[in-house]
C-alpha cells in the first residue's frame, strides 16, 4: 500500500483493507458475507445435482426390478437389486458386435489419426520449407468450408466405401483443428534442441522419434484423446454412410434401443400394458437405463485422464492458437 | 509463393546470404526443396489425405448446378444452372427451415451463453477448493456423452415411460407428451443443450478469470468498490475479450443448430418447429436421394457459414483482440 489516501478517515480504511488483504493474500477478491456466499454454494449445488442426479437415476433404474420403477421411479439408489438387464444387454449380439466395433474404429483410428497428424504437423512447423504458407493454408481452408454431405456421400460412394468399417475412420483421419494444435505445439519447441540432435548426427527420422515425440507427450495425449472420444461417439459418419445395421457401431444401436423404443411406445397412451407386465423383472426401462449405463462406463474409466488433457489442451487451444 | 521464407534465417548455418541474382536464388530454391524432401515426405500422406476428402467433394458441389443421373456421373450430367436454386427459395419448406435453424441458435445463443459466464464467476468465489474441483468434475462430464446418450437419460425423465409421465398416471393425471409437442421443442432443446455443456463452457472464462491481476481488486478496494462494483468494473473488462471471441463464434455458427441433438429429439410431429437445414439435407439427399437439392440446400448453409466466419474473424481483429489467424 504505496499510495497515501487523503483524508485521514479514509487511510483507517484503506489500513483496514490493506489488512484485510493480507490475511487473504492471493485471493483475487474479497470474501463474501456469510449469506452471499450461502447462496452462491447453493446455487452451486443445485448445478451439480442437476447434472449428477439425472446419471445417477438412471443408474439406479439399471440395478432395479421393473415394479419398483413403477412404484417410485425418483429413486437415487436401486431398490430390489438385480443384473437381469445387465444379462440381458450382454445377452444382445447386436450390442456386444457393435461395441466390438466402435472399440476397433476407436482404437485403430486413434492410432492413425495420430499417425497422421503428427506427421502432418511435424512437417507444417517447419516455416523454413518453400511453399510452407501455401501448404498451410491448404489445411486451414477446410476449416472455413467444406463441400457439404452430399458431395461427400458419392465421393465415398464413387470409392466404393460406403457400408464400410472404414468409412468410421478414413475421411476423418486429420482434423484440421487438431492438426493445428499440434502443429503450434511443434513450432514451440526451441530449434537449437533439434540443432544440437542434428550436430550429434541425427537423422531426420531419429530427430522426429527421439527428440520431438518425447517433448510433446502432453499435446500427443490431448489429441489423441479428442480423436478417441470422437470415434467412441461418433453417430453421425455410421448414420450417413452405413445402411447395413450389422455394421453399425455402438451409438447407432444405442440410438436404436435407448430412442427408437421411445418412438415405438410413443402412440399407446395406455398404461394397462405397463401394469400388466409389471410381474416381469425386466422391462424396457431397466434395459435402456442399463445400455445408458453401459455406454457411460468406458467414458468414466478414462474420465481422470479426459479431464487432466483437456482442460490443459482447451488452455493449448486458446493461448498459442 | 515460399521464396521469402527460403531465406528466413532459420538456424541453417550454411545458408548463403540473399539477394544474389535470380538465377542462383532458382538454384537455391531447387536446393531448398531438395534439402527439405523429408520435410515434404512427411506431410504428404495428409496433404494427399486434405486432397481426396477435403477437396475432391468440391467438384461433387456442381451437381446443385446439374440435373444429376447417377449412370452418367457427375461429369456427364446436362447442366442446368441455378433452376435448384430457384426452387429451394420459392419452396414453402426452405423458409421454415432457415427460420428454425436461426431460431433455435439464437435461443440457445440467448439463454445459453450467459449460463458458463455466470457460473464461473459463482465458481470463482468458492474458496474451498475440494469442492470446486468436485463441482466442476461433475459439472463437465456430460460433455464427454454422446448426445444418444445424453437425450436416453434427459428421455428417462420426460419419455412417453420416463419418471415424469409415471408420476402424473401414478396420481390420476393424464400424461403429457414432452417429445411429440411442438410448443415445448424448442424449451427442450435450447434447456438440454445448456445442462449439457455449462460445465465444459465455464473452463475456459475460469482460467480468464485467474489470469486477472489480484492488484487490481486490492486498488478497487481502496478506492471503496463494493463487491458487485468490482465485479462490474474488473472481473467483467477483463473477461471481456474471451467472452467477445465466443460470442463471434457463436454468432458466425448460427446456421449450425446442431444436427446430433436435433435429431436424437426430432421427430415428424415437431418438424414444424425442429426441422433444421442439416436434418432436412439428411433425410432428402440420404434417404430419399434427391441429390441435387439437397447439394444446393447444404452449397447455401456452408456459403453463408463462411462468410460469417470471416466477418466474425474481421470483427475480433477490428476490436484488437487475437484473432483465428
Amino acid at each position: 500500500m504505496v499510495e497515501q489516501p487523503a483524508h485521514a478517515a479514509q487511510s483507517t480504511h484503506a489500513a483496514q483493507a490493506a489488512k484485510q488483504s493480507k490475511s487473504i493474500k492471493s485471493r483475487s477478491l474479497d470474501a463474501n458475507p456469510w449469506w452471499a456466499q450461502s447462496i452462491i454454494y447453493l446455487i452451486l449445488i443445485v448445478a451439480g445435482l442437476i447434472t449428477l442426479l439425472p446419471m445417477v437415476n438412471v443408474w439406479a433404474i439399471s440395478f432395479s426390478e421393473a415394479h419398483e420403477i413403477y412404484k417410485n421411479p425418483m429413486m437415487i439408489w436401486p431398490k430390489s437389486f438385480t443384473i437381469e438387464a445387465y444379462k440381458y444387454i450382454f445377452n444382445t449380439e447386436v450390442l456386444l458386435k457393435a461395441f466390438g466395433i466402435t472399440v476397433f474404429v476407436t482404437v485403430v483410428g486413434t492410432f492413425l489419426n495420430l499417425v497422421f497428424t503428427a506427421t502432418g504437423a511435424y512437417g507444417l512447423s517447419k516455416t523454413q520449407i518453400p511453399g510452407h504458407r501455401f501448404l498451410l493454408w491448404l489445411v486451414i481452408i477446410p476449416m472455413l468450408f467444406g463441400a457439404g454431405l452430399i458431395p461427400m456421400y458419392i465421393l465415398l460412394k464413387n470409392i466404393g466405401l460406403l457400408d464400410s468399417v472404414w468409412v468410421l475412420i478414413i475421411p476423418q483421419l486429420v482434423a484440421p483443428f487438431n492438426l493445428i494444435l499440434m502443429r503450434n505445439f511443434f513450432w514451440s519447441i526451441p530449434e537449437s534442441l533439434e540443432e544440437s540432435a542434428r550436430i550429434d548426427g541425427a537423422s531426420d527420422m531419429r530427430v522426429l522419434w527421439s527428440v520431438i515425440l518425447p517433448l510433446s507427450k502432453p499435446v500427443i495425449a490431448t489429441v489423441g484423446l479428442f480423436y478417441a472420444v470422437g470415434h467412441w461417439n461418433d453417430f453421425f459418419s455410421a448414420l450417413y454412410f452405413i445402411s447395413d445395421n450389422s455394421k453399425w457401431p455402438l451409438q447407432m444401436v444405442l440410438r436404436s434401443i435407448i430412442i427408437d423404443f421411445n418412438m415405438l411406445n410413443m402412440g399407446t397412451q395406455n398404461t394397462s400394458t405397463l401394469n400388466d407386465s409389471s410381474h416381469l423383472v425386466v422391462q424396457p426401462e431397466n434395459i435402456k437405463a442399463a445400455t445408458i449405463i453401459f455406454a457411460i462406463v468406458p467414458i468414466l474409466l478414462v474420465y481422470p485422464f479426459l479431464q487432466k488433457y483437456f482442460v490443459k489442451g482447451i488452455m493449448l487451444g486458446s493461448v498459442k492458437g | 509463393m515460399g521464396a521469402k521464407s527460403v531465406y528466413a534465417p532459420h538456424g541453417n548455418p550454411e545458408m548463403p546470404l540473399p539477394n544474389k541474382g535470380r538465377q542462383h536464388r532458382n538454384r537455391r530454391l531447387g536446393t531448398q526443396i531438395w534439402k527439405s524432401r523429408f520435410i515434404y515426405l512427411l506431410i504428404l500422406p495428409t496433404i494427399v489425405y486434405f486432397a481426396i476428402f477435403t477437396y475432391a467433394p468440391f467438384y461433387g458441389i456442381t451437381i446443385a448446378f446439374k440435373d444429376f443421373k447417377i449412370i452418367a456421373g457427375i461429369m456427364d450430367s446436362p447442366w442446368v444452372g441455378f433452376e435448384h436454386f430457384k426452387s429451394m427459395f420459392t419452396s414453402e419448406k426452405f423458409p421454415e427451415l432457415l427460420r428454425n435453424t436461426v431460431i433455435i441458435s439464437l435461443y440457445r445463443l440467448l439463454f445459453g451463453f450467459p449460463v458458463p459466464i455466470l457460473f464461473a464467476l459463482l465458481l470463482n468465489e468458492v474458496r474451498h477448493v475440494f469442492f470446486k474441483r468436485f463441482i466442476q468434475t461433475i459439472t463437465y462430464f456430460p460433455h464427454f456423452l454422446s448426445w444418444v446418450v445424453f437425450a436416453g437419460i434427459i428421455y428417462n425423465f420426460i419419455g412417453p415411460s420416463g419418471i415424469i409421465n409415471l408420476v402424473l398416471v401414478n396420481t390420476g393425471l393424464d400424461k403429457f407428451n414432452f417429445t411429440t409437442n411442438p410448443d415445448v421443442f424448442r424449451t427442450l432443446v435450447v434447456i438440454t443443450a445448456i445442462m449439457k455443456e455449462f460445465g465444459w463452457g465455464a473452463i475456459i472464462y475460469l482460467a480468464a478469470l485467474s489470469g486477472i491481476d489480484g492488484q487490481l481488486y486490492e486498488a478497487a478496494k481502496i478506492d471503496g468498490a463494493g463487491k458487485l462494483r468490482q465485479i462490474w468494473h474488473i472481473t467483467l473488462p477483463g473477461i471481456r475479450p474471451i467472452i467477445a471471441l465466443l460470442f463471434c463464434l457463436q454468432l458466425a455458427g448460427i446456421l449450425d443448430a446442431g444436427f446430433d441433438q436435433i435429431f436424437m429429439f426430432l421427430n415428424p410431429a415437431v418438424y414444424d418447429v425442429g426441422d433444421i437445414i442439416d436434418t432436412y439435407v439428411y433425410r432428402l439427399g440420404i434417404l430419399q436421394s434427391q441429390f441435387e437439392l439437397a447439394t444446393a440446400v447444404g452449397l447455401f448453409k456452408g456459403v453463408i457459414g463462411m462468410i460469417l466466419i470471416i466477418t466474425a474473424n474481421t470483427i475480433i481483429r477490428r476490436m484488437g483482440e487475437k484473432s483465428l489467424w
